[in-house]
């Protein structure tokens, strides 16, 4: 690994001082993606600037019935917090799906959603890809990319995002709250990250001098019935092929309100806004869970090996709505 | 280039001051600097398991974390452990070449802790947690044995677990 300064910052300010004045530096979390990427050569910051001693690093209730979550938070402290599993279960459940006991005890809630989009050819030195060098082009297109993207892919880049987490942030609305130089802004979760199009090495919108302070769950009282459900090659530690997010409130049959959204099928946290529309206020019905699903994989293409994803992705989302509309009838 | 610069760090109740450049993992700095080989390399990127020890009593991978980012944490490797595990997986064959032993335990003493703690998996219910073979085989996914010995681990935890 190429050597690197660290600094040890002691408080945002501090951070936001370093960040801004060091051009070639990096923001270090828990390391678990970063560290990977820094050995594998594919980055290579010169300085890292640790933020998981801010003296910040908590979990609170918001007045609207919201909850704050530090950026510095432990990917198993929010799966594990009451508040969490009590009134956003869907997000416990994603990140108790992700990754692995061990990883989740240093993956940060920042650094979940800082890690990179990337598949096995971003990886490979030896392997054309346009994220490693704009430009280059991209040999998982036309290249064995069964785990790969089937919703918003571009001709630069098909990888899909790893996380589980964030799939579950950006069905429940979450805000990200970031710092840079220029003040304090806030960035809506679904804004946060983007589509390959033409500049995939491009993977957020955060300005280059900017971090994340915290994340907000906003307060949705109908989200304490939310569903993850993960399709995957094996039982546990495996990424996504295909993941489904949902929040679901039934009255006398009719959806009053849903939130929907898929992992593992495209560049970002996919929320399935086609479906929500067609959910919203209509009836309950397997039937229409199906409509949903075909209005938003509507639009999606497969590659070489991963068209399965496609109706993989359809099933997924009606048996999860189901699942929740049947225990919403029974409560 | 930055130089090398002291870090201190407490492993297995003692304190070494080492002078490592902020490159050098924790893993590398437990095996190459103090001779504590104990903690195993297997993939070197988070993927197995072998390098598990255990920081504040929380099991993390020492191959992913850069020791300077641990200075003040208490690090418990295998050598520090002394945990009735270490018998119960010689009596269930809990191993056949024994690589990936050491993280398998520091794992499981981990994992234990964050199940009397209350802690969910993404198999626990909404009902009360019971240790079962479901639970522990989720909860130690992270830790990979290439001689295929889970089911003497899964019987090891169990039993330790149950006294």
């Amino acid at each position: 690994m190429k050597d690197f300064g660290y600094s040890r910052a002691g408080t945002v300010a501090e951070a936001v001082q370093l960040f801004g004045a060091h051009r070639n530096s990096k923001i270090l979390g828990g390391g678990t993606n970063l560290v990977d990427l820094m050995r594998e050569s594919i980055e290579h910051p010169d300085l890292l600037i640790d933020v998981t001693r801010l003296g910040s690093e908590g979990i609170k209730e918001l007045p609207d019935g919201g909850v704050s979550i530090d950026a510095a938070v432990k990917n198993s402290a929010v799966a594990a917090h009451p508040l969490i599993r009590e009134r956003y279960p869907v997000l416990s459940q994603a990140i108790l799906f992700g990754a692995s006991g061990q990883i989740r005890n240093m993956a940060t809630t920042g650094g979940n959603l800082m890690q990179r989009t990337r598949c096995y050819y971003f990886y490979d030195e030896t392997s054309r890809c346009n994220k490693r060098t704009p430009g280059a082009g991209c040999d998982a297109i036309g290249g064995f990319n069964r785990i790969h993207a089937i919703l918003g892919t571009s001709e630069q880049c098909i990888a899909t995002h790893p996380s589980d987490m964030c799939v579950a942030l950006v069905a429940l609305d979450v805000e990200v709250h970031v710092v840079g130089p220029g003040g304090e802004r806030t960035i809506l979760f679904d804004d946060f990250h983007c589509l390959p199009g033409d500049s995939p090495h491009v993977e957020t919108t955060l300005k280059p001098d900017e971090l994340i302070t915290s994340i907000s769950l906003p307060g949705l009282p109908f989200a304490k019935h939310s569903k993850y459900r993960i399709v995957r090659d094996r039982a546990s530690y495996a990424f996504a092929l295909v993941s489904v997010a949902a929040a679901l409130e039934v009255e006398d049959g009719v959806i009053r309100n849903v939130r929907l959204a898929l992992g593992g099928v495209a560049h970002k946290p996919w929320r399935a806004f086609h479906a929500e529309e067609v959910l919203s206020g209509s009836e309950a019905s397997e039937e229409r869970f199906r409509l949903a699903a075909e209005a938003e994989l509507a639009s999606a293409q497969g590659y070489r090996d991963n068209s399965f994803k496609i109706e993989l992705a359809k099933r997924t989302m009606v048996g999860v709505l189901s699942e929740l509309a049947e225990t919403a009838v029974a409560q | 280039m930055p130089a090398p610069s002291e870090v201190s760090l407490r492993i297995n109740g003692e304190l070494h001051v080492l002078r490592l450049e902020p490159r050098v993992s924790l893993l590398d700095a437990l095996r190459e600097r103090l001779q504590l080989t104990g903690t195993k390399k297997g993939c070197n990127q988070g993927a197995c398991g072998a390098c598990t020890v255990l920081a504040d009593g929380e099991r993390i991978l020492s191959c992913l974390a850069l020791a300077v980012q641990y200075e003040g944490a208490e690090i418990t490797t295998i050598e520090g452990l002394a945990d009735p595990l270490q018998d119960a997986f010689v009596e269930h064959d809990g191993f056949q070449c024994g690589y990936c032993t050491p993280g398998q335990i520091c794992s499981a003493v981990g994992m234990m802790r964050e199940f009397r703690d209350g802690s969910p998996s993404a198999v626990t219910g909404d009902g009360e947690m019971s240790f079962s073979e479901e639970e522990i085989k989720e909860r130690m996914s992270g830790n990979l044995c290439r001689c295929g010995a889970y089911v003497g681990i899964c019987a090891a935890i169990q039993e330790v677990f149950a006294r």
